[in-house]
């Protein structure tokens, strides 16, 4: 019994993980530049697709260097000249420039990779259970541990990339106080572009990572951009602790609630209540908890807007 | 210096007159063109054309009320167009099984209802926050409903979605000839509900409500300062939003006869956020040339190309760039270089700038189809048929034609559009320093 609510559970944080990377350079650009990047998502969707280019021809290793690295400087060209040249025309234009992004980025990796999803696979290294966990009873892919690794080894250099060095207080002044950083004559617009294209990175990394632990096809952007948003709200617009926990927790709940087959009905029954097939509303209560798991964000999403409308570590209220 | 004339001095041609001469003309010349259309393109391609861009202008100006009027960006409209459209295909059905006396003229009726109901309950959640947040809320709630419709199979139909009869039920009026079978009487039903809607949601701009979106959108914090409940605004332009996206889901659910989980679908709700936005949310008018333009895109294009996604999204971003207020602050900005008969100037460099667009366009358009043709037609040879030539892609000449193509144009585009730009930007100093200048 305890072995499976481990596996699940380390399921749920390697996804949670995941998601975390995806949202803390969707937060960092979103808390400097006020910008909600609509293509962030595309972007983890090309790292993937590019870490299967390189990696058949240089292998996986250096793709987990090369694709984080290209996305860096696709998003810094994006920020360059594109969503600069917008910026003067307000929030909106800005992020309608990120959305019609992505419906070009979705249809060139149709144009080159095909519709078809692409047989990216997880190295050879690391396929197979952690072994460490097998003599618990415990199995866990070993890749899933890496991503784990790679998540954490990211966000702890973030933070100290952010609170450690010269340039992550110029960005940390230039989150709040852009004028004066500049006054102080630093390039701001250029700090700009870094973050952008680091935050691009980090999603490129996700991709690296999750492309072959999950599917590389064309749908990815889509299946994992709303979910990515619902943590950033969730965990409060601009807090990137806000969105750690956020995304810890839709991993969780995504985890544990594919494998529930528990109803609405059958915890009904089991308090004798009779509920049957005759009993009105009951085509809803006997979905069980696994068929309505991939709405289960978007209801938390929802409770949290109704009992707490500037999210779990938020202090924005607008 | 003069003294400015007080309100009550003006003169009478500007005091409020909403049924003046001139939109007597412009609605009259919109609701003449509505029933000549199909006299003109009478096909029967052409005819469904115009039953969906008649669908599309009250969608995209419905969702204008959203966008341009209010200030909210929403990336999940299609919810109430859709769940519209499902109450609205289950209320025909029950008109052809016989348990609902309702008449089939009136269906859209059942979608707006339906529409407004949600946007009531969805709504209050939505609009709580504005913005940014408020553009994140919607795609979740666009996302939640779209899974939950693929979990109740019973009322959402599943993969295949439901299908109803549209003859089903009296005939209109008691014309037995009437039935809405036959396309053209389809495209009669809509357009009248088009047009009726088309004056429903101008008149509602004319309104206080209407007026004190439009504070809420510039400046809240003053909406709130003058006694407004910014909340509420959005909330009661929300579901009166809805209530025009249901009409139109109504209308797609008589047009098709079929509606599916995809009209819930989030690339619904991004489609009519392109279509105002091509547009120009700006203008009442806008979304509905970019409706227009919209369908001609989705409906027209995607039957010669499958890359017309990519074209549409090109499209949308460089409008984005260069012309944020959409096709229509194009025209009016060219009109108004026309009304001060400057266009003569303009007139040598936007004949080298299109003519330089339209080749690169060409170029870009065939180098995309030449991918494309590699990546997902792999079963169909090596030979393909392009603007009526055709084309070896296993031969390195058709490549270098391509980017060769592709690089001249674009080189010489780049060139012309600093001319243009040049140009232009003086013309529309001298326009703003007469208007300073003559107030």
């Amino acid at each position: 019994m305890y072995e499976s609510v481990i596996s699940q559970a380390l399921i749920g944080l390697s996804y949670g993980l995941l998601l975390f990377m995806l949202a803390a350079g969707l937060t960092l650009i979103f808390s400097m530049m006020g910008v909600l990047n609509f293509a962030h998502a595309s972007f983890y969707m090309l790292g993937a697709y590019i870490a299967y280019q390189v990696s058949t021809w240089l292998g996986f290793w250096p793709a987990l260097v090369l694709a984080p690295l290209a996305l860096f400087l696709i998003g810094a060209g994006v920020e360059r000249w594109g969503l600069r040249r917008v910026h003067k025309w307000g929030h909106v234009p800005e992020l309608l420039f990120t959305f019609g992004l992505s419906y070009i980025i979705v249809e060139l990796v149709q144009v080159i990779w095909g519709r078809a999803a692409v047989a990216y696979r997880v190295p050879p290294e690391l396929d197979g259970p952690v072994d460490w966990l097998q003599r618990f009873g415990v199995t866990f892919p070993e890749y899933r541990m890496f991503m784990m690794a790679v998540a954490i080894g990211m966000l702890v250099a973030i933070w100290l990339l952010l609170t450690r060095t010269r340039i992550g207080l110029v960005i940390q002044a230039a989150l709040t106080h852009p004028q004066q950083v500049e006054a102080l004559g630093h390039n701001v617009p250029r700090v700009f572009m870094l973050v952008f294209g680091g935050g691009s990175a980090l999603a490129g990394l996700a991709g690296v990572v999750g492309g072959n632990a999950f599917v590389t096809e064309p749908a990815m952007a889509g299946t994992v951009g709303a979910i990515v948003f619902v943590v950033i709200v969730v965990g409060g617009m601009g807090s990137l602790a806000g969105a750690f926990v956020a995304a810890l927790l839709i991993g969780l709940l995504e985890s544990f609630g594919k494998v529930s087959d528990w109803s609405l009905a059958a915890g009904l029954n089991a308090l004798g209540a009779g509920v049957g097939p005759d009993t009105p509303g009951f085509g809803v209560m006997a979905l069980t908890l696994a068929q309505v798991a991939p709405v289960l964000p978007y209801l938390l999403l929802v409770l949290i807007l109704i009992v707490r409308p500037k999210g779990l570590l938020g202090t924005r209220e607008d | 210096m003069t003294a400015r004339p007080t309100v009550s001095a003006i003169p009478g041609p500007l005091a409020y007159r909403p049924l003046n001469f001139g939109r007597w003309v412009v609605w009259g010349f919109a609701a003449a063109l509505f029933i000549v259309a199909p006299l003109v393109f009478s096909k029967g391609f052409a005819l469904t054309l115009l039953s969906q861009m008649g669908v599309m202008i009250i969608f995209a100006l419905s969702y204008n009320m959203l966008l341009g009027q209010s200030g909210m960006l929403s990336f999940g409209h299609a919810v109430y167009s859709g769940l519209g459209a499902f109450f609205a295909m289950h209320a025909m059905k029950a008109i052809g099984a016989g348990t609902l006396a309702w008449p089939m003229s009136l269906l859209p009726l059942i979608g707006g209802a339906a529409g407004a109901l949600f946007g009531i309950v969805f709504g209050y959640l939505t609009t709580r926050k504005a913005g940014t947040p408020f553009a994140m809320i919607t795609l979740g709630i666009g996302e939640m409903v779209f899974a939950a419709s693929l979990m109740f199979p019973a009322f959402f139909g599943g993969e295949g979605g439901i299908t109803g009869d549209r003859t089903a039920g009296p005939s209109f009026l008691g014309i037995s000839a009437v039935t809405f079978g036959p396309a053209l009487q389809v495209y009669y039903l809509i357009a009248a509900w088009c047009f009726a809607c088309m004056i429903a949601m101008f008149a509602l701009t004319q309104t206080p409500l209407g007026r004190i979106a439009n504070a809420v959108r510039d400046n809240p914090e003053r909406a709130e300062f003058i006694g407004y409940n910014t909340q509420r605004v959005r909330w009661l332009m929300l579901i009166l939003s809805s209530f025009f996206a249901g009409i139109a889901g109504g209308l797609a659910a008589i047009n098709f006869e079929i509606v599916s989980a995809e009209n819930v679908h989030a690339i619904r709700s991004g489609g009519v956020l392109l279509a105002a936005f091509i547009g120009g949310v700006a203008f009442f008018f806008g979304p509905i040339l970019g409706a227009i333009v919209f369908v001609i895109f989705s409906v027209a294009l995607s039957e010669f190309t499958k890359a017309w996604q990519l074209y549409l999204g090109v499209f949308f971003v460089l409008l984005v760039m260069f012309a944020p207020g959409g096709l229509s602050s194009l025209l009016l900005m060219n009109l108004r270089v026309l009304k001060f008969g400057k266009f003569g100037r303009l007139r040598d460099p936007y004949f080298g700038v299109l003519a330089c667009a339209l080749a690169l366009a060409f170029g870009t358009a065939l180098l995309i189809e030449l991918m494309y043709h590699v990546t997902l037609n792999v079963g169909q040879g090596s030979s393909v048929r392009l603007f009526g030539f055709l084309f070896d892609t296993t031969r390195a000449g058709t490549w270098v034609f391509a980017t060769s193509v592709f690089l001249s144009a674009g080189v010489a585009f780049e060139y012309y559009r600093r001319q243009f730009r040049r140009e232009w930007d003086a013309v529309q100093v001298e326009i703003e320093d007469w208007v300073r200048e003559n107030p």
